[in-house]
């Protein structure tokens, strides 16, 4: 954890000797979801509600999810970018260190400029929460935390497994893409205005709607009994992450024999 | 202290071929090729030893490093250095190990070289006394201090190399791996590089394995040197043995006083001629030195004479055309 601290204090070094490109990006990541969360708006300010759920309650959706993905994006950006680690050779670099592999990815990149991506997704968290008639008790506040980790467990799970990819291919890993970027988006909005198999996929695969619209029911007070149930729910993202790090690992083990 | 035993490594290469039919063609079956970049390698090397690693492009230098600083796992054969075997104990093993990629940094390209080393510091764990003390012996013996407080990026190749040299001796390691450490290099810094090379070995007792084009480098420093081509090693031995096997030649240089005809001896070739100078080669086992040089003084009047062996280059060609390669 030390070292790691230790990494984020020289890539910040790095990054601070370009401030001004630093500050322009911090703004434009924050500016972009705005987009999205303004296409929310006007979409129910037309039809009031979707499928039973308000403005604001779409918001707070919205919220956790870009606020996971916005934090995993910020640590876990070595293995969104691996693959032009490999494609240079330098993980062979990483190779003759004395730490493991995974620490030395996370510790090789961190987005410092995803931060306003964060303040953004935040300050609609609390907005949302605001004008949303419900009591925030202990659990519930709890559930949100769980909600927000394993959803950043979800997302790295993801990089880590693209990243993997690029240990047998640097070619065609745009396809993943679709997993994360395309998660991301789906993820936004409330599971239940999709169909059945895509509210299957993000559930039972990748489990995004079990870190958000499942254990929302909860916060939002929607659930009818069973409201641990729905409250753990998003422990799915420690199961999700584990096979990603096997993969990981086979990947590497892959690489040391393959040497490409 | 390093012991390779019938170590094979082969690659899967994927074959391409030109022209778009057969690129449209490769998008769905790729033919591969198997290429053997390691075949049967077998050495060992004692504490305290510096090993030349010599071979042309391809024929498997880097390999070697990489299965012996356990980047990659060979196909059969046994490795043990120190004890461990560099692919199964990777991280207990590497950190006895330095290993400088001369084409490739490893320091942080945008902060102070000093920040570098001390981020190493905490990977490698190593204790505060040992770090500060090695530390001021590499910034003093390596000519430092002036630059550790610049980005790397804006350091001169030269400058550079000596970093990462610096950096890959911070924690003690026994043994250290140089791929290509003079690569790009000006006269002044591959003299400054084979230099300290040479100290910390002295006085440190670090074992080097350097692999390298340059043969003034093997010249410079290696006691002993491995040769490989196409995957198999070649030569195992000392420069001078490697000399006495094919340099019974020898080439003599001669200034003289102004003389207008060439000098021809029996036995002699004449490489060069010009009125005040000519370079002779000869077989010492046929036309000795001291024959040569009675005949010349008989004839011109000689002001400066230099004998030398064979350049490694020549014998190195030597090497290769011997094992067809």
């Amino acid at each position: 954890m030390y070292l790691y601290l230790k990494y984020i204090s020289i890539l910040f070094k790095s990054q601070a000797q370009y401030r001004l490109s630093f500050w322009l990006l911090t703004v434009g990541q924050a500016l972009t979801p705005l987009t999205v969360l303004a296409g929310l708006y006007f979409m129910f300010a037309q039809f009031g509600q979707v499928k039973g759920w308000t403005f604001y309650e779409a918001a707070l959706c919205y919220a956790v999810i870009g606020l996971s993905y916005a934090l995993s994006e910020t640590f876990a950006r070595g293995f969104d970018m691996f693959s032009s680690l490999v494609g240079s050779g330098d993980f062979d670099r990483l190779l003759v260190r004395p730490r493991s592999t995974i620490l030395q990815v996370l510790g090789s990149k961190f987005e410092f400029a995803r931060l306003g991506r964060m303040l953004q997704s935040l300050i609609v968290l609390f907005w949302s929460l605001s004008k949303l008639p419900i009591e925030l008790t202990f659990p519930k506040l709890f559930t949100l935390m769980l909600m927000i980790v394993c959803g950043v467990l979800i997302f790295s799970g993801l990089f880590v497994a693209t990243a993997s990819l690029s240990f047998w291919t640097i070619q065609g890993i745009e396809v993943a893409n679709v997993f994360t970027d395309g998660g991301r988006e789906m993820a936004k909005y409330p599971l239940s205005i999709y169909e059945k198999w895509v509210t299957n996929f993000f559930t039972y695969v990748i489990p995004l709607g079990c870190v958000n619209y499942l254990p929302l029911l909860y916060v939002l007070g929607r659930t009818d009994g069973h409201q641990l149930r729905y409250m753990l729910s998003p422990l799915a993202g420690v199961v999700f992450i584990l096979p990603c790090l096997l993969l990981w690992h086979i990947g590497v083990r892959h690489y040391r024999s393959t040497g490409s | 202290m390093i012991a390779l035993q019938g170590i094979n490594k082969s690659f899967k290469v994927a074959r391409r071929t030109a022209g778009v039919r057969q690129a449209v063609k490769a998008l769905f079956a790729r033919e591969h090729t198997i290429v053997e970049a390691l075949h049967n390698i077998s050495f060992e090397i004692s504490p305290g030893e510096i090993v030349g690693y010599i071979g042309p492009n391809g024929a498997g230098k880097s390999t070697t490093i990489k299965v012996m600083s356990g980047i990659l796992v060979p196909d059969n054969g046994t490795c043990k250095i120190l004890g461990y075997t560099p692919w199964q104990d990777r991280a207990a093993y590497v950190r006895n190990i330095g290993v400088v990629f001369g084409q490739r940094t490893q320091l942080w390209w945008d902060v102070p070289v000093i920040d570098s080393f001390g981020l190493l510091r905490d990977i490698y764990k190593i204790p505060g006394d040992v770090y500060h003390a090695n530390l001021a012996m590499l910034t003093e013996s390596l000519a430092l201090t002036d630059i550790v407080q610049t980005p790397v990026r804006q350091l001169s190749l030269g400058q550079r190399m000596r970093c990462e040299i610096a950096a890959s001796l911070l924690h003690d390691p026994k043994i250290l791996f140089l791929d290509e450490p003079t690569i790009g290099l000006d006269a002044a810094s591959k003299i400054a590089v084979r230099q300290f090379i040479k100290r910390i070995n002295k006085e440190r007792g670090v074992t080097v394995i350097l692999t390298t084009h340059d043969m003034n480098d093997i010249e410079a420093l290696a006691d002993r040197i491995l040769m490989i081509g196409k995957g198999t090693l070649l030569y195992d031995g000392t420069l001078n043995d490697l000399r006495s096997r094919f340099g019974s030649k020898r080439i003599v240089t001669v200034d003289y006083r102004e003389h207008y005809e060439p000098v021809p001896i029996d036995g002699v070739t004449c490489l060069s001629w010009s009125p005040e100078r000519a370079v002779y080669s000869m077989d010492i086992e046929v036309t000795p030195v001291a024959s040569v040089i009675a005949r010349l003084s008989e004839q011109v009047e000689v002001v400066d004479l230099e004998v030398g062996t064979t350049p490694v280059e020549e014998l190195v060609l030597e090497l290769y055309k011997e094992h067809r390669i």
